[in-house]
């Protein structure tokens, strides 16, 4: 396992108390293999991210569990070392892709930087090196395009180049994070392709947040559903999608629009996933549940074996 | 008659530099067509959907419409007597200052007849006391019920909906969608439904408008365009759709993005980025003509 995250939490210190952002979350990433993580907002799934990475905001902060990565612990480090980890051996890629650029200098000068930084290798061979990034994340003409400016790309083109950069110390995990959420439905389709066949080609472990069923779909082999904190349902995509186990699961496959399915009405999760500060007692999910029992109300269901997925949901417990 | 006719209407907007900027650096006058000889009707009761990627002038024929632009040719014909908008942003179409009363009786204000703010809550899903409440007070997804409350107030006989449901999360997405199409049946509004997601608008259109570089490339009932799509644009963007039911069928790739409007390619715009295109599609625009604007479909040269 490249990557493995064990009772992983982050709370954040408010004025009404301590909110827990992260709730005991568990996973792990093979090499070569897409984990998707799924939810809508405020469930979670980029604050994993970023806890994994360790650059979450503070106060908000890692109140327990571990993160190991390729079995060395990480959660604990210094910042120093973290630092240099992060751009080592872990790429992060964000929805916008200017934020990951530095506007002032030319994208060849930020990757070069980035090569020169973590990799031994002279000037000359960094920007051979970088030219080849480019060339593989599909910038046409490379050379030709080296010395301009993030402002000269167009959003797909610039979301490439924040690929390359993410790439370009080799990285071992890839954290991308909403990567085609700002993208047009044709860019977004060269984008998938292009992070799926790097994570088989290169053997890195990808971590990819979205709150996009469809590019999961496209793109993972496992996902992590999340609400309210913590995961719901972990299992192999093509399960999750065509027999979901959580009832949550149930209601957000169906709420999702499909094409070619003749449908006059889409099913409906009633009301909306609980703020941290009222997290309701037992699953986070009862009160909108259609299924749920007097045990979902007072205890807190762990994932269970539930087919070839597992699902934090009472009806799974063997009796 | 149709309740609203669109003919031939294009709209141009200037996006010079400053007139000083202009003279020193001898730089021309540089004019946006951002819609570009669209036609269109919409009969009382249905629901038509223009969709297209970001830039393709979508948006701009909703505020065209909606007289928020006046056009630069063309005409617009509204047999109707009131029309209202719902705007993508629930965050910023809501006066933050006003209570959800004001806010949605202030339509009214036009109106002979002044109904209870409750019934419209009441319509929407929203509970009675939800009218003395601020809109920060609510989440997404409820401000974009108070904003489909405050347009039913007016009236309307046309609905415009501009992305209503781009900005909330996919069960949300659902609850919205499922509510206007509740008020569609009971209340026989008629809809223009501006959206860039396919499946969204499969679900609650009866015609489709694909709008490319700012004209329609392709206009058809949506179960047709659906199962079988003419332009190669509107092909590309059905293959583009990630495949939920994961049937593992071979998609072809997409190439290239869509081009600067500033200086969109000549004859048909779309022919830098299409398989099928010929010496003919470089220098001639393909005429609209049986609800399809491709040289390819008009010559019969494209597979089926």
């Amino acid at each position: 396992m490249i990557l493995e995250v064990r009772g992983l939490s982050v709370q954040f210190p408010s004025r009404r108390g301590i909110l827990t952002a992260v709730d005991d979350v568990s996973f792990s990433i093979a090499p070569g293999e897409v984990l998707g993580v799924v939810g809508e907002s405020g469930a979670g799934k980029s604050m994993t991210g970023l806890a994994v990475i360790r650059l979450l905001e503070p106060p908000g902060r890692i109140s327990a569990g571990e993160v190991r990565l390729e079995g060395r612990r990480i959660d604990n480090l210094r910042h120093e070392e973290m630092r240099r980890i992060r751009g080592r051996k872990i790429g992060v890629i964000f929805q916008d892709p200017l934020t990951s650029l530095n506007p002032l200098y030319t994208i060849g000068e930020q990757i070069e930087e980035t090569i020169l930084t973590h990799l031994p290798l002279s000037k000359s061979q960094a920007r051979e090196h970088a030219l080849s990034l480019l060339r593989e994340v599909g910038i046409p003409a490379p050379e030709a395009r080296y010395s301009n400016y993030p402002h000269h790309f167009s959003g797909g083109m610039r979301q490439r180049v924040v690929i390359a950069l993410a790439l370009a110390a080799e990285p071992r995990l890839l954290i991308a994070d909403e990567p085609t959420t700002a993208l047009d439905v044709s860019i977004q389709a060269q984008i998938i392709a292009l992070l799926k066949r790097l994570a088989a080609e290169r053997g890195a472990a990808v971590m990819l947040i979205t709150h996009d069923m469809g590019v999961i779909a496209e793109t993972a082999q496992r996902v992590a559903v999340m609400y309210a904190g913590r995961i719901v349902e972990l299992g192999p995509v093509r399960d999750v999608i065509h027999s979901p186990r959580h009832p949550y699961t149930v209601g957000l496959m169906g709420s999702i629009p499909k094409l070619g399915v003749k449908q006059d009405r889409l099913l409906q999760i009633e009301g909306a996933m609980p703020r941290l500060t009222a997290i309701p007692q037992g699953c986070a999910f009862n009160p909108r549940c259609p299924r749920r029992f007097d045990r979902c109300l007072t205890d807190r269901p762990e994932l269970l074996a539930a087919g070839a997925s597992r699902a934090a949901c009472w009806l799974h417990a063997s009796p | 008659m149709h309740l609203l006719s669109v003919d031939s209407v294009s709209r141009d907007f200037d996006v010079s530099s400053p007139w000083l900027n202009r003279v020193l650096e001898r730089e021309p006058r540089r004019i946006l067509r951002a819609v570009d000889h669209v036609s269109f009707e919409i009969s009382k009761g249905e629901t038509l959907a223009l969709v297209g990627e970001s830039g393709c002038g979508k948006s701009t024929v909703a505020r065209l419409i909606a007289g928020l632009y006046a056009p630069t040719e063309g005409h617009i014909a509204f047999s109707g007597r009131r029309l209202q908008m719902i705007f993508q942003d629930p965050y910023a179409s809501l006066n933050p200052r006003w209570r959800v009363r004001k806010i949605i009786a202030e339509p009214m204000l036009f109106l002979e007849e002044q109904k209870p703010v409750e019934q419209f809550l009441l319509q929407v899903g929203l509970s009675a006391d939800d009218a003395e409440r601020y809109p920060h007070e609510f989440s997404g997804g409820q401000r974009q019920r108070i904003s489909i409350a405050r347009a039913l107030a007016g009236e309307p006989d046309l609905l415009i909906c501009d992305e209503p449901t781009s900005a909330l999360d996919v069960s949300v997405q659902a609850q919205i969608l499922n509510l206007m199409a509740d008020l569609q049946d009971r209340l026989g509004l008629t809809y223009l439904f501006i959206s860039h997601n396919l499946a969204v608008v499969s679900l609650i259109a009866d015609r489709v408008g694909v709008m490319y570089l700012g004209r329609i490339v392709e206009l058809a009932p949506a179960s047709r365009l659906f199962s079988s799509p003419r332009h190669p644009y509107t092909r590309m963007l059905l293959d583009a759709v990630p495949d939920l039911a994961m049937s593992g069928k071979s998609r072809t790739p997409v190439a290239g993005e869509v081009p600067n409007p500033l200086a969109p390619p000549s004859g048909c715009s779309f022919h830098p980025r299409c398989r099928y295109a010929t010496a003919r599609c470089q220098v001639e625009v393909p005429r609209f003509s049986d609800g399809v604007a491709c040289h390819a479909v008009e010559e019969g040269r494209l597979p089926t």
